[in-house]
């Protein structure tokens, strides 16, 4: 589905990702952990072309999408929630949600969506008429990944779907995502929650300077070498 | 140290805090949980003087601050990180540690008159500071550079040499691989020993239970329980409203 290949970029003169190559097929969750700093928010940037791309090519469904504008690549099927709750504040939680289908025109079609989305995350539909501001920080969270859910997605791109979220929550949202799986999506993740993360998905990548340290199952965490980088030995 | 009584404050329709006592002890650390929009945050917000509060009172050191504005609040000792990066992006790590080491002085005639006064000392309390934290290779890093998680840890640095009495942290470990995470237990258990007092907002339940004396649990902008992690964990109400379990 997506092939990442020989991958370099960074942002103006800081180069942060080396010869990336990574390779997702259709229907896994895959996800990306390491620590702050590694390249993993870079690596999803990179793939919806938010950051810039120095050499290398990222190819989706056979397709070389590598640079190709933002707006396009949303057409292309994919989505990207992006870290730390970006939401327009001054719209409401509805209007956020329109705004997901922004490329597409059928008003019927998103009414449609948007009754989705309120039946998955019943919150959104208590608030639909509030400042997206006036939410608190998971549920501006919670805000942001339904809106990416809006034009139903072929591959969903999350950068820490987990943060600031109540642990009651992040449990419904994972599950969520293995939701979403099972409908058939393809799913990448960056998370600081690595036991979450990686119990949910067929593969793991560790990422650490840039570089790709290791590919892996379930039993990933187990081995010794990341016990050290990232988990300092616990 | 710190007491507020019967807060309240409403955005609109939504009781954002509805009532909410509580006091913090001295040299301790304190963790507010509880579930998305239980009114965490606006606790936070109220305390520091971001938002005006519609009924209630806040204490620091028994002073009333309640009217007071966020700055007059700082001077009187509270250094806060936010639940969003509020860096100065354009400038170093370095630089944006400067602007809050000394906040006496930071008075135009003094800087006029005395520019390189205490220039020695603040350049050993930015090198302690950036040791503790494990960020000395970031000094000179333009902050807008950073990654999320590095951005925290520069947020941590600058609420700790901001001179202060008390320390509240909202989500301090949020997006913070786990091996940080328990640098940063660390680092606010030396925090504690030296005598600091420390509120934080947390949903990392590993994090939570094992740095904190104590835990109040909020849930639609009341307090629903207090106690120590022990008593916490095995709170019914708790385990049902925040964990899920």
């Amino acid at each position: 589905m997506l092939t990442i290949k020989n991958l370099n970029a960074g942002y103006g003169g800081m180069h942060i990702l080396e010869n990336v190559n990574v390779h997702i097929k259709p229907g896994e969750i895959v996800s990306f952990i390491g620590p702050n700093g590694a390249g993993k928010s870079t690596l999803l940037k990179s793939i919806f072309n938010l950051c810039d791309i120095y050499s290398g090519k990222i190819i989706f469904n056979k397709n070389n999408i590598t640079k190709l504008p933002t707006h396009n690549l949303i057409i292309e099927g994919i989505s990207f929630v992006p870290q730390g709750r970006l939401v327009f504040s001054d719209l409401t939680v509805k209007e956020n949600l329109e705004m997901g289908l922004y490329t597409f025109h059928n008003k019927d079609h998103v009414k449609i969506k948007i009754k989705e989305v309120f039946d998955r995350f019943p919150i959104l539909k208590e608030r639909q008429n509030k400042l997206a501001y006036t939410l608190s920080g998971g549920q501006q969270q919670i805000l942001a990944i339904a809106r990416s859910l809006m034009h139903e997605p072929k591959l969903l791109l999350l950068d820490e779907p987990s943060l600031g979220l109540d642990p009651k929550t992040m449990k419904h949202i994972f599950k969520i995502i293995q939701e979403l799986n099972k409908e058939g999506m393809t799913i990448m993740i960056v998370e600081q929650n690595a036991k979450q993360a990686v119990s949910i998905s067929h593969r793991t990548y560790i990422l650490e300077d840039g570089k790709i340290k290791l590919e892996g199952g379930k039993d990933i965490l187990e081995n010794k070498k990341i016990k050290e980088i990232y988990f300092g030995g616990r | 140290m710190l007491e507020i009584k019967n807060l309240k404050k409403y955005f609109g329709g939504i009781k954002a805090v509805d009532g909410c006592s509580f006091k913090l002890s001295d040299n301790k650390i304190t963790a507010l949980i509880g579930p998305n929009g239980a009114g965490k945050s606006t606790v936070f917000n109220l305390i520091s003087g971001f938002e005006k509060k519609d009924k209630g009172k806040i204490f620091l050191s028994s002073q009333d601050i309640t009217e007071l504005k966020p700055y007059q609040i700082s001077k009187l000792g509270l250094s806060r990180v936010f639940q969003k990066s509020r860096l100065f992006n354009n400038l170093t790590v370095k630089e944006n540690l400067l602007i809050s080491i000394n906040k006496d002085n930071t008075q135009f005639w003094n800087n006029l008159l005395y520019p390189n006064k205490n220039k020695k000392l603040f350049e050993e309390k930015i090198t302690d500071v950036l040791k503790l934290l494990n960020i000395t290779k970031m000094k000179n890093h333009i902050a807008g550079d950073l990654s999320f998680g590095q951005k925290r840890l520069v947020e941590l640095a600058r609420a700790i040499i901001l001179p202060h009495k008390i320390l509240i942290l909202d989500e301090p470990v949020a997006g913070v691989n786990p091996k940080i995470r328990k640098d940063i237990m660390k680092i606010l258990s030396i925090l504690k020993k030296q005598g600091e007092t420390i509120l934080l907002i947390e949903h990392d339940m590993y994090f939570t239970l094992n740095i904190s004396d104590h835990i109040i649990v909020m849930d639609e902008g009341k307090v629903i329980a207090e106690g120590t992690p022990a008593q916490i964990k095995k709170n019914k109400k708790v385990l049902e409203a925040y964990l899920g379990d």
